[in-house]
Parts: C-alpha cells; structure tokens; sequence
C-alpha cells in the first residue's frame, strides 16, 4: 500500500465521520459545563432550592421536582386515577373525576400555572388544564392534592388554559378545536364550520380565600383555534392575549390547510371591560349547557360532584372595544408577556422570525383606529406595523414558547431546530444559543412568567430523548435539561426524565411552600360522616345487604381485624380511619380478591374501599404500607358465609367481645 | 406561669439558633430531631419544654374526664389500662413511677426521648414499635396526665 493510497483512506474516514456527526443532532458531552454535578448536587440530608411543577401530559397527572438536582418528589394525580395513591378508586375520590359525560379515569393534563399575587407566585395554588374532556383543575399546595375540578362547556379542547391574570382574578380556559355551541343546534355539517364553529373563551373566577371556581362568563369569538395565552401584567394588567391559528378556518387536513396564511393573530381581551358589560347586563344567558363542579372537603376527606347548567356568554362581535386581532406570523403558539407588561412576544411555529409587540404601540393604534380595511369575521384588526416593537431576525427553526429573566433577556424555545435562543428584549439581539436533545416544546425559566422572574435556571422540556438515557423499548421518557442562566451563556447541567409529557412547569423557592406543606390531618377536625373516633367505636354494621366497617388503623394493628356474618351478596363498605397523629404515617388497606384497587390512608383520615365478594371463604386483609417493625402483622380476616346464612354480624380484636 | 414564659424564650431563642447554624448559601437542611449527647439527658425529667407540672393535691375530675376521652381516640390503642400489655405497656402505676414532667415530656415528644431515655430504649426492646407522636398539645397532655392519676386512684 503506497503513502497516497493510505492517506486517501484517512481523509474518506475524517470526511465520513464528520458527515455522520453533522446529520446527529450535534454532539452530546461537550456542552456540559465542567463543574455541573458539584451545582446540582444536594447532598443526603439537604433540601433543593426550588420546587419544580411539572405537567405530566398525556399521563394526567402533575409531577413535582427538585431544582437544580431533578429529583422526583411526588406525583399528584389531577385528570387520572392514581393507584399508588388510590385516587379515583376510593369511595371518596370518585366524584373527582366525574365529568357531563360520566367517569373519565384519564385525560390529558396540558399545562399548569401558579396562582399569583400582584404578578408573583403567592404559593396557595397550582391549576392545570385538561386537553381532552375540556376542564380546570386546582391543586392545592399544602396538600399536594387536587381540591376542584370544573367542566369548561361550549368548548371542543382546554388546550389554551390554565393562564391567570396578575392576581389570579380568573384562569382562562379556551378551545384548542372550535365547535358549535352546546346544545340541540349544534348537530351541523362539519364542512359548515365557517358559519356555524364558534370558539369560547372561559373566565373563571377564582375566590381569594377558598379558591374556589365559578365560570363568571365567557366570550364566544369567531372560529379558529386558540393556541396558548398570557394575561397582562404591570402596564398591561386588565389585558389577556391568546395566540389563534387556522385562522383559515379549515376543518380537514389542518397540516396543510391551517397553515396556509402568511399570518395568524394574537388576539388581545380587555376582561376588564368584559367584566364591566357583564356587570351591566350585556351578557346572554346560557341554559342548554350541562358541566361538571368537583369539589373536594379537606373535612369531610370527600369530594362533591354536580352538574351545572347556565353559563353568562358575550358575543364579542357585538362590541367595538371588547377584542382586537394582531396579524401575527405564522401559526403562533406561545404568546408570552414580558415582567414588565410592555412587550408580547409570538412565537409562530412555522415563522421565521420572532415579532415582539409594543403594549404601548398596540393602545395607540386602537386610539388611533390604526386598524385593517377589514374586520376578521366581525373584529377589528390592527395593522401589524403599528403594534410592533421589532422583529427577532433569524433565530432559528419553529419557535415555540418564550420566558423572561431578571435582566432584561428572553429564552425561547424552538421546536424543529432543537435549541434554546436567548435574545434581549430592548434591541431585539441575539445573544446566545444552546441546542437541546431534542425538539425542546416549551421551556421554563424560575417565575419565567411573573412580574419579577427568579432567573438562575432555565429548563428545556424536550419531547425526543432517543440516546440520551439506557433505552427502554419503544417508549421513552421525555426529558428535562437544566441550564444555568445567571451567566452571559447558558450552561447546560443535568438531564433528567420525566413523567408523561411536560408541556409546560412552574418553579417555587422552597422557603415559599415546605413550611406551610401540611403534616396530618387533625383526627379532631375529621367530620367524615363514617370516622370511627377511637378504637372503643369500631363496629361492623348490616343495613340489608350493605354492610359498613368501621374500622382504625394505628401501629400496628386495625381493628376490626377479626370479621364474621358477611354473606355473598353483601355490598361491604370499609371505612378505614387512621388514628395515627404522626407525619408521615400512612397506612394502607387491602382485601384479596377487592375489584377496586386498595386504600393508603393519611394520619387522621377516614377513607372508603367498597368490596363486593365473590364467593364463600376466608378474607385476608392487610396494612399495604410499611408501618413498624410489626408491620408484617397488621392484617386480619373477614368471614364469608353463603346467602342467608345464620352466621351472626360480629367483630373484634384482640379479644372475643362477649 | 413566668417560668414558662421564660421557658419558651429559650426554647425559640435554640430553635432559631438551629435554624440559622443549618442555612447553607445554595440549599438548606433541618433536623427535626437533632441528636445531642446523651450526657446532658436528665431520666428524671425526660426532654422536651415541660420543666415543672404543678399537680393537685386532689383530682380535677373534669379534667380527668376530658383526658380519657383524647386518650380513648388517641391512646388505648396500644395501651390498656390496667398492668396489662398490648403494644405497648399498660398504664397502672405509670403516674407513680414517673416524675409528671417526664410523662409530660414523653407523650409530647416522643421521638427524642425513644433515642436517649435508658427505661424506654429497653422498653423499645420489649415492644419493638416506637410509640407514635399523636401530635398532643400541651393542654391535651396535661388532661391525659390527670386522667392517669385519676387511674391509679387520686380522689
């Protein structure tokens, strides 16, 4: 083999490989910053300096982490059964997840927000939306649990939902998938969706103490579909702006048909005066919808359900100074508001380019009437120039969502070119750009969305993790990326997986909520209408066929836990109190052969398992949760015997009861 | 009613000290129960912030009443009582074994005494289960206290 020969093999090989490497999605390592496990680590023992909220997607649930280690604290089930937490299985839960079309055990949570004061976190709640059966949730941040769940009527998909305005007045909920409004005249053509598909913007009330939900009234707008939304802040507080695309209005093959129009909209609320033509009476009353009102009592450790059947609707083409159209380029999906109130950016997932709008410039247009010859479908359209700040000059491939930081800057996400651009908010410049593994959706930056942003971290919710953990078969985790932003360039730190889909997350200082997280429930304040108060009142009770235990768990025993005079045909309810008054003291519940999942019950709370049997025989149950060293023996057994048997009602423990 | 005060002053005066000599610049750690030496651990009064219980010469049967009612939902779980063992030991003679500060003590604040009292390590041998923190308030304990004087036969 003769020299030139040789060398004409490296250099094919130099070429292949560097040609392989450019079609990966760039290489991996290299962008980690050298010292990242020492600033992610918390050692045994220590606390992580955010809480991180993060949606759990298709999965329905909402996950919580730690920041910076991305270590998984808990996952709180919201729009699914949970059977870890035999949420949706106990008596008591069921009603949570009741909807106008029955029982949904699983929806698709989409995003989540946290309720604010004066544009800040105030760490009381989290809400989140579900996508599919459209509906609004509350969690509640002592509790770790879902408090209210209300049913949005008049709309096809919750996709553009949770967002709050400055104080948490309202959370908007609005439909991804225009429809027809509820009711008998809704069964049109789908190709009549130009003159019949309307879409609905929700303004749900929020009561500052409680917290609880009410639909004060809604917009019906024109027909297209409602992407994502911020509320006003600071100069822009009164104000929400929602991205719209298909503003062609198609009904089929929206890839190519919705994506036709060189620009879309943001459309820009002024709820402030909403609310005040409501007040006046201006709003119509809608009586042939049917929603769902959940509620859960931290008391009664039960939750509620009813139905509701009136929703106050203003058609917004019957005002001149209720809704105006942005022209937006192209599809946009995030429509995000800046700390200050003063910028709205737009992130058109099909745009080459990041329009930033001027809330200043958009108030002197509508003073001016600097509109378009045409209204949209009855709603005036302000020219683009005339509301623009600027425009973000290549930055790169399908933004999608944008956060702020403390000083000044902006991240946004972009989808198909997998990276995270930072760009300065004043002269629109791009300052840096880091890639993400891979198509990051939407990102987070720590109180990325209040008045006064955290800063420090920024994290990539990706939907593609492919190579970047040990595989799991055809389905892999979606992956978070934790960035340090408190320098001039991102710095990469930690990948971790999480829980179904992240569409969108939240971050909380620690020291805002771990005092006030709740450690048991007060055994005194119990007002469940089936509490046993003591072991001394623990009973089996038959009422025809329905048989009610009243049963206690403590270290390690329940009692009853000798069980006899259940008959087959027997609907056998037991309501389990755990009179344990320590943290961190569950205890769980299970009986062979139980269709309905088992119980894990808190200290101090009574909760209901209905166990129907089957068949003629002895019973165990048992504690499911690890209690003491004693733990293995905290069990019992319930009797069977067939259907009129004279096997006698009784129970003990520990003891025959004469 | 002074002593208490004082007491209590101390007591948040060490909380906060605590608190503070735990803060680290970027992540923060408490210790809800923080071992100390045994050496300083008095057995006669136990640990916690009851340092003198003024008992009756005779019976608050008011108060001894309401005490068996917290002690029936949150006690006689594991307790009988009489000298009877269940989990843990039965409550006949307990008022007179112990000095009130420690019963006092003991049922408020459970954890750290099971980890240095030398009577409760070796009852921990016996019953192998901690006894639980029933989350107790003062007032609650002082009445469960009554109630077990009035169990070992106070008029």
């Amino acid at each position: 083999m003769n020299l030139k020969r040789h060398l004409m093999w490296v250099t094919a090989v130099a070429v292949a490989a560097t040609s392989f490497q450019a079609c990966k999605p760039r290489g991996a390592g290299s962008a980690v910053a050298g010292n990242a496990a020492e600033r992610t680590y918390v050692p045994p023992g220590q606390y992580d300096e955010f809480y991180n909220f993060v949606s759990g997607g298709f999965s329905g649930q909402m996950s919580v982490y730690g920041l910076p280690s991305g270590r998984l604290f808990r996952v709180i089930p919201v729009f699914s059964v949970d059977p870890e937490k035999g949420w949706g299985f106990s008596e008591e839960t069921k009603p949570m997840l009741q909807t106008s079309h029955g029982f949904v055990p699983w929806d698709d949570l989409h995003h989540i927000e946290a309720s604010f004061t004066d544009g800040m976190p105030d760490g009381k709640w989290m809400f989140a939306n579900s996508n599919n059966t459209p509906r609004l949730a509350r969690i509640n941040l002592k509790t770790y649990r879902t408090d209210e769940i209300i049913e949005i009527p008049n709309t096809g998909g919750n996709h553009c939902s949770p967002f709050t305005t400055e104080n948490s007045e309202y959370v908007i909920a609005a439909t991804r998938f225009s429809v027809p409004p509820d009711g008998p005249e809704s069964d049109v053509p789908i190709s009549s969706y130009k003159e019949n598909f309307k879409g609905h913007v929700s303004f749900v009330s929020v009561d500052k103490e409680t917290g609880e939900f009410d639909i004060a009234f809604q917009l019906k707008t024109p027909g297209v579909n409602f992407d994502l939304s911020s509320a006003g802040k600071g100069v822009s507080n009164g104000w929400l702006f929602m991205s719209c695309y298909n503003t062609e209005q198609a009904h089929t093959l929206l890839e190519v048909n919705a994506s036709k129009n060189d620009k879309d909209f943001i459309m820009a609320i002024n709820w402030k005066k909403a609310e005040e033509y409501v007040k006046a009476g201006r709003g119509k009353k809608q009586t042939n919808v049917r929603y769902a009102h959940n509620k859960w009592d931290e008391h009664t450790h039960s939750a509620t359900h009813e139905i509701k059947t009136e929703v106050t609707v203003l058609d917004v083409t019957e005002f001149d100074d209720l809704v105006y159209l942005i022209p937006c380029p192209k599809s946009p999906h995030g429509t995000d508001v800046s700390p200050t109130g003063e910028y709205i950016v737009g992130s058109g997932k099909l745009a080459a380019l990041i329009p930033v709008f001027s809330f200043e410039k958009f108030q002197k247009a509508i003073a001016n009437k600097d509109f378009e010859g045409e209204r949209y479908d009855g709603v005036p359209v302000i020219k683009y120039e005339s509301a623009l700040h600027g425009e973000v000059q290549k930055p790169g491939l399908g933004p999608l969502h944008t956060e702020f930081d403390d000083k000044g800057n902006a991240y946004t996400s972009f989808f198909v070119s997998s990276e995270v651009v930072k760009w300065r908010i004043k002269d629109l410049e791009i300052l840096d750009r880091q890639p993400t593994y891979y198509s990051v959706g939407h990102l987070m930056v720590a109180g990325g969305n209040s008045k006064k942003p955290y800063g420090k971290y920024l994290v990539a919710y990706n939907k593609i993790t492919k190579d970047r953990f040990l595989p799991t078969g055809p389905e892999l985790c979606h992956s978070a990326q934790l960035f340090d932003i408190s320098g001039d360039k991102m710095e990469l730190l930690l990948d971790f997986p999480t829980i179904g889909e992240p569409h969108y997350a939240q971050a909380v200082p620690a020291d805002l909520l771990m005092d006030k997280s709740l450690q048991i429930y007060d055994i005194n304040a119990n007002k469940h209408p089936h509490k046993t108060n003591g072991e001394s009142e623990a009973k089996v009770e038959r009422n025809g066929n329905t048989v009610r235990v009243y049963m206690t768990t403590i270290r390690s025993h329940i009692t009853p836990d000798v069980i006899e005079g259940i008959q087959l045909g027997d609907e056998v309810y037991f309501h389990v109190t755990n009179i344990e008054q320590d943290w961190d003291m569950p205890h769980g519940f299970a009986i062979k052969g139980a269709n309905n999942s088992e119980l894990l019950v808190m200290p101090g709370e009574t909760t209901t398992l209905k166990w129907v049997p089957d068949r003629v025989g002895i019973f165990p149950f048992y504690c499911t949760d690890f209690c003491s060293a004693l733990h293995q023996e905290m069990s019992g057994y319930v009797r069977v015997s067939p259907k009129g048997s004279n096997v006698p009602i009784s129970s003990y423990t520990g003891e025959k009861a004469e | 009613m002074k002593k208490l005060i004082i007491f209590f002053a101390i007591g948040i005066f060490i909380y906060a000290c605590s608190n503070n000599s735990n803060q680290n610049s970027s992540t923060s750690s408490r210790n809800s129960s923080s071992k100390a030496t045994t050496s300083d651990y008095d057995p006669k009064r136990g640990e916690g912030k009851h340092d003198k219980v003024e008992l009756g010469d005779k019976l608050d049967a008011k108060m001894a009443e309401e005490g068996k009612t917290i002690a029936n939902l949150k006690c006689a779980s594991c307790h009988k009582y009489t000298d009877e063992k269940l989990v843990g030991p039965g409550w006949a003679g307990v008022s007179n074994k112990h000095q009130p500060e420690w019963i006092m003590n003991f049922i408020t604040n459970p954890d750290p005494m099971i980890d240095k009292d030398p009577e409760l390590q070796a009852q921990l041998e016996i019953c192998l289960v901690r006894m639980p923190n029933q989350n107790l308030s003062d007032d609650d304990a002082r009445k469960i206290l009554e109630f077990m004087r009035q169990n070992d036969g106070v008029k």
